[in-house]
């Protein structure tokens, strides 16, 4: 295999991991204000991702640097191309992420009223405009002859690309909602359950329709077959999960959404290939895992360094959601010195949800 | 103002940001671990005290360092990229390496750290902030590589049919003179940066609270000053170093430096002057002779290029041009650095001193405006470093290969960059202003208690023991946000 394409094929797995491992994250965050009832139960919410959401987010911050270093036309076009929506990406991820770390460090209602909202449109936007990047890069965009993005940011807001966004929207919110009945006991938990149905159909619809008009644009592309194999598989996956997900079979719903949204990565990926961004003005002037592409001398360096290093990450990846596996409620969260401990010993709290 | 502009004004005001919270972020990973080492060897709760207190700072510190890390990689291609066009098959890897093996390692091992405490055996959980402590060192090492490309391109050739800088020799990236001197001073700084803070913060306790945990203070008190003191020599003997090197890859920023003109023997450095602006004539100056000279070549009698000559050399190198950096801001920022670096010095050398041999601190009236004044040295000081580093290659983004004009991004418009800037600006000033109202909450909160040991161990399983019964277990969370 050429190392553009394995480079290609990495970009994707990265992709696809931060997908579903922030893409729970974003669901969580955006479900605070509707499921968390009060100050504890979002707190509840908020470290059930609490160990691993900066984890899960340097996987974009890895896909960025492969891209750079593997296909620099393509981080070039891209990023510059797409200045507005990744600078609200961006915005909003500085945000999220200040507000997980300060919420906790201040008392008042206001400030932690504040850090909500931050939590709440910090995960709304980048889910919402991940999605919609990606349907402009399957879509085409305006790219002209020197690799530059001539095109505007208002061509990016089409409906096709629109639809994108409410595909990985909708799917985040699903995900995280059916992690967090996996990762919580109480009364947030079938909570959890009950909006990840409302919220699975609507992506599902969402994500039928899109990966539907993904195959009348594509028709013909290169390994059409592949890609509409890869739909299917997510679209499936996503019914099982909703499945499981109804008999309260949690682990497998969430085995679910994640496949969802792997194999949904993957099929715009395929879709794509051998491009990486086509350009809408002239097939001739698309990029592609040749034309964007970094020397064979650069890729063997980042193929020994990916081949050793990713499944060293991994791994301890893998062991710190072990680690951190257990389930919690809100009996769980440590309450603030004096405040609530001024009551002497508080009759022993009922053990909610101990059937499992 | 040109797109150009705006986006070089975007850079440096988002990278001297960076770089406040960058240093501590280093130095602090690793005096956080030393303290937990200590407690983990002594089992004396003032050290399990002293760590979750200054562990507190480094998160909120690291969360700032974070988010503005995460503007500086998306920065490259919306902003500079016809630059990342043209180096990226050589600087890309630094960086994704940097993510890969760095930012992973720090990200996980810190979220292990947090809340690890009733998760993990003492021992695994102190391995954890070492690893994290390492990351950061990883992290630097990398991003240095590539700046250090930046200053002083190797390990490359030009292709014409590709239009493109491209990569021979990644040995040679990864060793770059430029890299070899730059890390040592850079991670010295960092030290000296995290030694001040804890000094500043262990000062400012001991002098506004002496009755509480004196004993504590000062033991975070003298630890810091040594670091402090260890780590400013380092940045001295370095920055030695990086200067010699400095004048052998860009001789004129070493010139701009001391804004010399005219080629000299035995150049003399000044201290100070007094004149217009870019030195070009200057009515006074405090000077010690021979010491540039030996400051760019190690021998007090050595030749120095002048400004003069290196600007006709060039133009015969690379054409007609203007190849001089802003004189004035160069000659400036390498000074501020020096002597604001050094002056940090001044309050670790008193401290060990007076409390010397076991005696309690000898308070001053100076101290408490010391104790505040101490952590903003080396962090202006890392600045002007910067400053100074960054403004001296100009005009060049790659020293001798491609013009800072060159590697602007063409078709990104001067309303988009304004917006960016105007905004990360703004947010960046409401972030420090929140960071350091919580910074400054947090110092005067004191040391933390520690939780009574649970006397019941009933409904919980064994804390070295995860791996029992995790949903059947109603323990409070060690650690929640």
């Amino acid at each position: 295999m050429e190392l553009t394409t394995v480079w290609f094929i990495l970009i994707a797995v990265l992709w696809t991991g931060y997908f579903v491992l922030e893409g729970f994250d974003f669901g969580v965050g955006i479900l605070l204000p509707v499921l968390g009832r009060d100050d504890l139960e979002r707190r509840v919410m908020i470290n059930t991702i609490g160990p691993v959401w900066d984890g899960n987010e340097v996987w974009v911050l890895v896909a960025g640097g492969a891209t750079f270093a593997a296909f620099p036309e393509w981080y070039a076009t891209l990023f510059s191309g797409f200045y507005l929506p990744l600078f609200l990406i961006l915005v909003s991820l500085i945000f999220r992420n200040v507000a997980f770390e300060y919420r906790s460090k201040g008392d008042s209602e206001t400030w932690k009223q504040w850090w909500d909202r931050a939590i709440f449109f910090g995960s709304l936007v980048p889910a919402l405009l991940w999605g919609v990047a990606f349907g402009n890069i399957v879509r085409g965009v305006e790219i002209d002859a020197d690799k530059e993005f001539v095109g505007s940011f208002f061509d990016l807001l089409n409906p096709y690309a629109l639809l994108g966004g409410l595909v990985t929207l909708s799917l985040f919110v699903t995900h995280g909602a059916i992690f967090l009945s996996l990762k919580t006991v109480g009364e947030i938990r079938s909570r959890a359950r009950s909006i990840a149905t409302r919220t699975g159909l609507a992506a599902a619809v969402f994500a039928v329709v899109f990966l539907g008009w993904t195959a009348v644009q594509r028709d013909g592309a290169e390994h059409f077959g592949w890609f509409v194999g890869m739909a299917v598989v997510a679209a499936v996956a996503l019914l099982g999960a909703l499945e499981a997900n109804r008999r309260g079979r949690e682990g497998w719903a969430f085995v679910g959404t994640a496949t969802t949204l792997a194999f949904a990565v993957a099929s715009l990926f395929t879709s794509l290939f051998p491009n990486v961004m086509p350009s809408s003005l002239d097939d001739a002037w698309s990029l592609t895992t040749t034309n964007a592409a970094s020397t064979h001398t650069t890729l063997v360096i980042m193929t020994w360094v990916a081949a050793i290093f990713t499944p060293i990450v991994l791994a301890y990846q893998t062991w710190t959601f072990v680690i951190f596996r257990r389930r919690i409620g809100v009996q769980h969260i440590p309450t603030p010195k004096g405040v609530a401990s001024e009551s002497p010993q508080a009759p022993a709290r009922p053990a909610a949800d101990a059937a499992t | 103002m040109e797109p150009l502009d705006l986006a070089r004004w975007q850079f440096g005001i988002t990278t001297v940001y960076h770089f406040l919270f960058v240093p501590i972020t280093i130095g602090l990973a690793f005096l956080v671990a030393g303290l937990q080492t200590a407690w983990y060897r002594t089992q004396q709760p003032k050290y399990l005290r002293l760590t979750k207190y200054f562990g507190k700072l480094f998160l909120i510190n690291f969360a700032l360092g974070l988010v503005t890390g995460i503007v500086q990689e998306f920065q490259f291609g919306m902003n500079w990229s016809d630059y990342s066009r043209f180096v990226g098959d050589i600087f890309g890897a630094p960086l994704a390496i940097e993510g890969l093996l760095a930012f992973f390692l720090e990200s996980t091992f810190l979220g292990l750290w947090i809340f690890g405490w009733d998760r993990l055996s003492p021992k695994l959980h102190l391995a954890t902030i070492w690893i994290a402590a390492t990351g950061t060192l990883l992290s630097a090492y990398f991003i240095l590589a590539a700046n250090s490309f930046m200053q002083n391109p190797v390990g490359y050739e030009y292709n014409p049919a590709t239009g493109r800088a491209e990569l021979v020799d990644f040995a040679a990236v990864l060793t770059n003179k430029v890299t070899l001197v730059t890390f040592p001073h850079t991670i010295f700084g960092a030290f000296m940066t995290a030694g001040a803070l804890v000094l500043g913060v262990s000062l400012w306790n001991l002098v506004r609270r002496p009755d509480r945990d004196p004993d504590a203070f000062r033991t975070s008190g003298r630890m810091a000053s040594i670091v402090l003191l260890v780590a400013a020599l380092g940045v001295a003997a370095s920055g030695d170093q990086q200067a010699k090197v400095m004048t052998d890859v860009q001789p004129m920023k070493m010139a701009a430096a001391e804004a010399q003109y005219e080629t000299r023997d035995h150049a003399s450095f000044s201290i100070f002057s007094i004149g217009t602006p870019d030195g070009s004539e200057e009515t006074f100056s405090l000077r010690v002779p021979g010491m540039l000279s030996f400051l760019a070549e190690g021998d007090w009698n050595a030749t120095v290029e002048g400004i003069d000559n290196l600007q006709s050399g060039y133009e015969l190198m690379y054409g007609p041009g203007d190849y001089t950096p802003n004189i004035a801001l160069t000659y400036w920022t390498f000074r501020f650095m020096i002597g604001i670096g050094m002056l940090a010095t001044l309050p670790a050398l008193w401290l060990l001193w007076c409390t010397r041999k076991g005696r309690p601190l000898c308070v001053r009236r100076f101290a408490l405006p010391v104790a505040i004044a101490l952590p903003l040295l080396p962090l202006l000081a890392n600045s002007f470093g910067w400053i100074f580093t960054e403004m001296g290659r100009q005009p060049w983004i790659v020293f001798g290969l491609m013009p800072t004009s060159a590697g602007v991004s063409p078709t990104v418009s001067a309303g988009e960059v304004l917006t960016s800037m105007i905004g990360f600006t703004l947010i960046y000033g409401l972030l420090a202003v929140i960071e350091v109202r919580l910074l400054l909450k947090t110092i005067k909160g004191g040391l933390p208690e520690l939780p009574q040991p649970a006397t019941d161990d009933t409904d919980g399983g064994n804390p070295t023991d995860p791996g029992a019964g995790p949903d059947n277990d109603d323990r409070e969370l060690a650690f929640a946000y």
